[in-house]
């Protein structure tokens, strides 16, 4: 039974795998005159994006479900964090709620609950933004602090690293590109804004491209894996059963 | 046949053949016995100590499996890294929460993280909200999961998967704590914060061969083997290529543009 229940999903994976890789090289069928196989390959590819927003849909209904079982148990158990649970569940119910009922737009179902002026909005505007942005603007003061550890020079890799970012922050900003201007035309090349420019041309568009290669392959060769029933399945014991 | 295949796709679906057939010619080939030296990723070394070091002093273990759902392959290559790592913190007997954004991956992720304590035989230790639903929203998300590093202080963490703006902002928040941070992503934007604020990092295809690398079982290893095949043979036709567009350039002679026209056509974007 156990091989059964192994064995069906890896088939249903390698189908659908194989039809959609089929679809994205089969022409577009256009009009009632196409053959059949294009035909039944694009509606195949439509309604597999359509089931899994299908399964999305429920999957949400899971999180939400387990979201709210993991706060209430944590309130239950009167621990430390109980207060934050408390203010997490309040607000996923008062939004629900607001969202659910539709308040201050326009009601029926077919009311857009993002309405200007519906009370959904005005959380999203009032409270949801200003949350993002203050979280966001975190992210400054973290790339000040993981730069300055980055660009330590303790070892040639590092150094140069340091090197380059000078180069490059230099090139971008007005008062770097007069540090240089005073070389002259024929040996322009040298000025810190083209050395800049050439650094984020020619090295570093040859190492994203040899990572892009390279994660390409990697995609490929675990899309082979799965498909072929050779990748494990990572719900699966370590003997695979 | 004629209206079956999509104008100016053949050249992808040749090279996506080729890729395959190699790859699949490795698989084979090594479960046939074959052996494969696959380098050792230090990223990977280092899982060992710091899990061990992490449980010593008491201290959880955290995993992240990026910020996307189960439809883009860098989680299930996160998911992939998570059976090997829960296994490792279950044999160790600590404490190893994954918090989620999204359903199916919590879902997935749990019942990899039971099966692994189970398969330790540390069924006792294991509580069902070590894997846990924050939010779909990435901040949110980040919020909660920062908020849980600085109360907790995990030993580890690792950050496997894709993100966007969150990987600084997880990444930060462990250092912060003193906790090893081992992550790997295949998101070339976000890779050099990565590897600025994390202690090791497994850069792009990495990712993708943590997870058979850790495991070690053959068929998995021989597809590393065609990956590296096939990375061999994509330098080859980048030198080749080089050569011949800079000949047809230089000498203007008709061989030479026709090879050049013909590296074109087969490598192009469909």
């Amino acid at each position: 039974m156990s091989g059964v229940k192994q064995r069906v999903p890896q088939i249903i994976l390698t189908v659908v795998a194989l039809l959609l890789i089929a679809s994205a090289f089969v022409a577009r069928p256009e009009g009632g005159s196409a053959p059949l196989g294009p035909r039944l390959l694009a509606i195949a590819d439509q309604e597999f994006a359509t089931w899994f927003s299908i399964l999305a849909v429920f999957a949400f209904l899971m999180g939400g479900l387990n979201l709210v079982a993991t706060h209430l148990a944590k309130i239950r158990e009167r621990g430390p964090d109980r207060f934050y649970s408390l203010v997490t569940l309040v607000s996923f119910l008062v939004v629900l709620v607001i969202g659910t009922a539709k308040l201050g737009g326009p009601p029926g179902l077919q009311g857009d609950v993002t309405a200007p002026g519906s009370w959904l909005t005005a959380v999203f505007d009032a409270v949801l933004s200003p949350l993002h942005a203050t979280l966001y603007s975190l992210l400054a003061f973290y790339i000040a602090s993981a730069s300055y550890r980055a660009f330590r020079a303790r070892s040639l890799e590092s150094s140069l690293l340091l090197g380059s970012a000078l180069v490059v922050l230099l090139g971008r900003i007005p008062a770097g590109r007069h540090l240089t201007a005073w070389i002259p035309e024929p040996l322009a090349f040298l000025r810190v804004e083209e050395l800049s420019l050439w650094i984020l041309r020619v090295p570093n568009t040859a190492g994203q491209r040899a990572l892009m290669i390279g994660i390409a392959l990697g995609v490929i060769a675990l899309a082979v894996r799965m498909i072929a029933g050779v990748e494990k399945d990572p719900r699966s014991g370590g003997d695979g059963s | 046949m004629s209206g079956w295949f999509a104008p100016g796709t053949w050249n992808i679906a040749l090279v996506g053949a080729f890729v395959c057939a190699v790859i699949v010619f490795s698989v084979i080939r090594s479960r046939r016995g074959a052996m494969v030296a696959v380098r050792p990723l230090p990223p990977l070394l280092a899982l060992d100590r710091a899990v061990a070091d992490a449980v010593a002093g008491g201290r959880p273990v955290y995993f992240v499996a990026g910020s996307q759902d189960l439809d883009n392959m860098q989680t299930v290559a996160a998911l992939a890294v998570l059976r090997p790592l829960a296994r490792k913190v279950a044999e160790a007997g600590g404490r190893l929460f994954v918090p989620t954004n999204r359903s199916l991956v919590m879902d997935n992720a749990r019942e990899i993280c039971r099966r692994a304590y189970l398969d330790a035989g540390r069924a006792d230790l294991w509580r069902d909200d070590w894997v846990a639903y924050i939010s779909d929203d990435h901040l949110g998300f980040v919020a909660r999961v920062d908020g849980l590093i600085a109360r907790e202080r995990p030993g580890l963490c690792v950050l496997m998967g894709f993100f966007a703006s969150e990987s600084l902002l997880l990444a930060e928040g462990g250092h912060h704590v003193g906790a090893v941070q081992i992550a790997g992503t295949a998101s070339a934007v976000q890779l050099p914060f990565l590897v600025a604020s994390c202690d090791h990092v497994l850069l792009g295809e990495e990712l993708f061969a943590a997870g058979a690398s850790l495991e070690g079982d053959a068929a998995r290893l021989g597809s590393l083997r065609g990956q590296d095949l096939c990375k061999l043979a994509a330098a080859a036709c980048l030198v080749a290529g080089s050569l011949v567009a800079t000949l047809a350039d230089v000498t203007g002679a008709q061989p030479w543009l026709f090879l050049r026209d013909a590296f074109l056509n087969v490598f192009r974007a469909g």
